[in-house]
């Protein structure tokens, strides 16, 4: 009698080429699952060495400025003693420039010619003579900023073989550039303006230092403010409140704000601080206000989560030895959760100087080329500087904008790190 | 006296108060034969004295100084001639703008007449006034609470239960600060949109077809009409987030896969804060990097391939917006990934799944309400968001969904509305507020429903 295979292992036979025929597809499938999650993180570090090039690309001309050498006549006939200040100096660069070509002529061509230079080179020589008035009647070899086209064709950015109709510059204008970078008197040199200087509307002239103060004083705003209030209301909620109707609004209310657009925020502050607060436009003073509440949730938040790191041991010790609440946390509990609060609030400082949409609301986004004295005086802020820069139709806007990220990014950069150090200090495993 | 300068005033005051206060403890624990218990330490009694010194001063200060502004107009006004004041309230406004930029030796917008002169001279005296009164009324004020809170100091003064329960009232107060910051908003937005829906229908703003935001100057002007339809708005805003969710969902949660299932340690030191670091930058940022490389890009791929693209294409804005938000959309995932016990992987991999087949049919499955939770905290965040679309999206409200061309976003249309000047009674710029209003209510909506199902999935596995 032929011993049949019983029904039981005919199965099992079965079920088990099912799952061996299946198998390398199987395996296929996890191995092309596989590639799918290590291309998704691949793409996103991709997309972020994109931005990070292009920016960089574009932006790292802009710490070099075009400057052509001058050989400026501090003519005493311009510069009359009692009127330094007002004197026709722009008079003394267009004489200068003449003076290296003294072939061209007609009102046009000089107008060309004259265009080389940029309009802030009178500024500069007032300075020269303002801090020393006994240059008047010398002459000079200043090095002077180019005008921004003049840059920008320098640095490659405006292509020359194009027909002279599609270009910025003239055939003419470029035959001299061509002549006096010839005779050395074309250089490029670092660009102190753009980061000494205001805003201006001419490329060459602007500068960043104006938005970095007032980034400065809205942070300090939102610092002086948002830290205390934040550290205060996360230890009334983590230390003291009970659990009740009241602890749960107010919970509720600070992870919905964590979670409110920013430009609400802005819509308030135009509403409550400038239409019936009457606090002045533009101000660095609203802009912190804003930011504070706009803040506020995170360090609050992170703050909590300091409080909550801290062991009920600790708590109960102080207790123990006769502490009264206050001074349990005052004295026990805040020093160990202060690491944590300060990285979380960093974090929010970040976050508050990357800010931009809340601020257009409050007026930030005036032009202003002084640099802010106080909290009070009208000001930008870096973000909204680069904003404004980037709607400027000026090519040479493009190289200043990237180059102005550049330093937003070089100061996020430097708070992260410093976020990290702190918490790779301080942090501690109970 | 400037405010400032009385600030500093008055914070060196209050430390001159706590030493005051202190030394008086100091000198009753030490008066008697042999030192006397106090029931304080002598630093509360120092503490005591200073807050009682500064807390009534900074709040009339603040008040003060609130209301300052308001009053010296309002007397400034009411002595200026008759033919001035009967002027229209805007007009009005104009004026008192003019008096204080001249106050303050700013350029005027009309020729300085004598009388303006007069009012300018009379606004500067009467806040020099008013601060001088200040000044006065705050150290006076400092100075005889001082006093008086020394005067109360004895051997059984309460001081540490009395400063503990100052602090305490000052610990609610910063706390109570986040619920007056949410009726702030509800209150600011809603008050300018009703008054815009007096004018414009509820019905009209939220069912019109066609977005053209502009009040005549004239009657009779071109393009006089206006119109306040807000559903272009509406369907770009959509489309935007839209395609930044299509670019973000996938790529975030295959990334916190990745991360969380297969990677090792070492990949995911690097990987992980590399991805972060996408989160912390500046959405000013991603704006330029949208509008001067990826929409040029778009645009030039799409007349490579005969197709006609918006230079302000919706595709541009939305997918680096989708990038923006890769971060926020993974570090949750992930979060709700690490979540799910070991147990129910070790259960899949004991019936003999792949990793693959574990992650799709178990560990997806059972994170997949806090990574909803997740993605509706980012929709909200991708409707919200502002910089990017205003500066890589267009202005012109196009109702379309194709990702071609060029769209509009409420974002957008409240910046362009509200920046610049504007006047309070204008539909256009009360179209602002209710646009911003309906921004806040979505995603409020959004936000409650997705920390609810968020909450909810975390006490699931606790």
């Amino acid at each position: 009698m032929n011993k049949e295979p019983s029904a039981d292992t005919q199965a099992a036979v079965r079920t088990l080429d099912i799952v061996k025929s299946g198998l390398n597809r199987r395996y296929r499938a996890e191995r092309r699952f596989r590639f799918y999650g290590l291309s998704a993180i691949v793409l996103s570090i991709l997309f972020l060495a994109l931005l990070f090039a292009s920016i960089v690309g574009k932006g790292y001309s802009a710490f070099w400025q075009t400057e052509i050498k001058l050989d400026v006549f501090f003519d005493p006939a311009v510069l009359q003693k009692e009127a330094l200040i007002n004197a026709d100096y722009p008079a003394l660069i267009k004489a200068a420039v003449q003076n290296l070509f003294p072939e061209v002529d007609g009102r046009q061509d000089r107008r060309l010619l004259n265009a080389l230079i940029s309009t802030g080179a009178g500024y500069q020589l007032r300075g020269m003579v303002l801090k020393d008035p006994g240059i008047v009647g010398r002459t000079v070899s200043v090095w002077v900023a180019a005008d921004d086209e003049v840059d920008m064709t320098l640095k490659g950015h405006f292509r020359r073989d194009v027909p002279e109709a599609e270009r910025r510059m003239s055939d003419k204008q470029l035959a001299w550039l061509d002549r006096l970078t010839a005779e050395g008197r074309v250089e490029r040199n670092l660009n102190t303006t753009f980061l000494s200087g205001g805003d201006s509307r001419e490329p060459e002239l602007a500068g960043i230092w104006g938005a970095v103060v007032g980034s400065a004083f809205t942070l300090v705003i939102t610092l002086a403010l948002s830290f205390p209030i934040g550290v205060a209301a996360a230890v009334y909620l983590e230390e003291f409140a009970g659990k009740n109707r009241w602890t749960d609004l107010i919970e509720v209310n600070i992870n919905n704000l964590a979670a409110v657009p920013s430009i609400v925020f802005g819509l308030l502050g135009l509403a409550v601080f400038l239409n019936f607060f009457g606090l002045p436009r533009s101000a660095p003073l609203v802009g912190g206000l804003v930011l504070t509440l706009m803040t506020l949730p995170t360090i609050i938040i992170a703050s909590r989560s300091a409080l909550q790191a801290v062991p009920p041991s600790i708590r109960e010790a102080a207790l123990g030895v006769g502490a009264s609440r206050m001074q349990m946390v005052v004295h026990h509990v805040l020093p160990l959760a202060l690491p944590g609060m300060l990285t979380g609030t960093i974090i929010g400082m970040a976050r508050a100087l990357g800010e931009s949409a809340p601020l257009l609301m409050i007026g930030m986004v005036a032009f202003i080329a002084d640099i802010p004295h106080g909290v009070t005086d009208p000001a930008t802020v870096l973000p909204v500087q680069i904003y404004l820069w980037a709607d400027s139709p000026e090519r040479a806007f493009v190289e200043k904008t990237s180059a102005a990220i550049m330093v937003l990014l070089t100061f996020l950069v430097v708070m992260n790190a410093g976020a990290i150090v702190l918490r790779k200090r301080f942090e501690r495993r109970w | 006296m400037a405010p400032v300068s009385l600030l500093v005033v008055l914070l060196l005051m209050s430390t001159a108060a706590y030493y005051f206060g202190r030394r008086k403890a100091f000198a009753l624990s030490g008066r008697a034969e042999g030192a006397v218990k106090l029931h304080s330490r002598p630093v509360y009694h120092g503490a005591l004295t200073a807050l009682w010194c500064a807390i009534p001063a900074l709040l009339i200060f603040g008040f003060w100084l609130l209301c300052e502004t308001q009053v010296i107009t309002q007397l400034v006004l009411k002595d200026l001639p008759e033919s001035i004041r009967s002027l229209p309230p805007d007009r009005l406004n104009l004026v008192v703008n003019d008096i204080r930029n001249l106050e303050s030796g700013n350029f005027v917008s009309q020729t300085i007449d004598p009388a303006m002169q007069a009012a300018a001279g009379h606004y500067r005296m009467l806040r020099s006034i008013s601060h001088n009164a200040l000044a006065v009324i705050t150290v006076a004020l400092m100075a005889a609470a001082a006093v008086f809170v020394r005067s109360r100091i004895a051997v059984g003064l309460r001081a540490r239960n009395q400063v503990e329960a100052i602090f305490t009232v000052i610990l609610i107060a910063c706390s109570t600060i986040a619920i007056f910051t949410t009726i702030g908003i509800i209150l600011s937005v809603l008050y300018e949109a009703i008054r815009f829906f007096k004018v414009i229908p509820v019905t009209d703003f939220l069912f019109g077809l066609s977005w053209s935001p502009q009040m005549a100057i004239r009657a009779d002007q071109v393009g006089s009409s206006g119109a306040f339809g807000a559903v272009p708005v509406f369907l770009g805003t959509a489309l935007i987030s839209a395609i930044a969710m299509v670019v973000a969902v996938p790529v975030g949660l295959m990334s916190a896969i990745y991360l969380s299932e297969y990677a090792d340690k070492r990949f995911r030191a690097v990987a992980k804060p590399l991805i972060e670091v996408l989160a912390g930058i500046p959405t000013v940022v991603y704006g330029f990097f949208a509008a001067l490389t990826v929409a040029p890009f778009i645009r030039d791929a799409g007349s490579m391939l005969g197709m006609n693209v918006a230079s302000e294409s919706a595709l541009a804005a939305g997918l680096v917006m989708g990038i923006m938000i890769i971060p926020f959309v993974s570090s949750l995932s992930d979060d709700f990934i690490n979540a799910v016990p070991q147990s129910l992987r070790d259960g899949a991999y004991s019936l003999g799944a792949t990793k693959s087949e574990t992650i799709r049919q178990v560990i997806v499955p059972a994170a997949i309400p806090g990574i909803i939770g997740g993605v509706l905290l980012a929709v909200s965040r991708a409707i919200g968001e502002t910089m990017i679309v205003v500066m890589a999206a267009g202005l012109s409200a196009n109702l379309t969904v194709n990702p071609l061309q060029a769209v509009t976003t409420v974002t957008v249309q409240i910046v362009t509305l509200l920046v610049g000047d504007q006047e309070f009674d204008s539909p256009k710029t009360l179209a602002a507020f209710a646009l911003g209003l309906i921004l806040f209510v979505v995603t409020l909506c959004l936000n409650v429903i997705a920390l609810y199902v968020v909450r909810k999935y975390r006490e699931q596995y606790e």
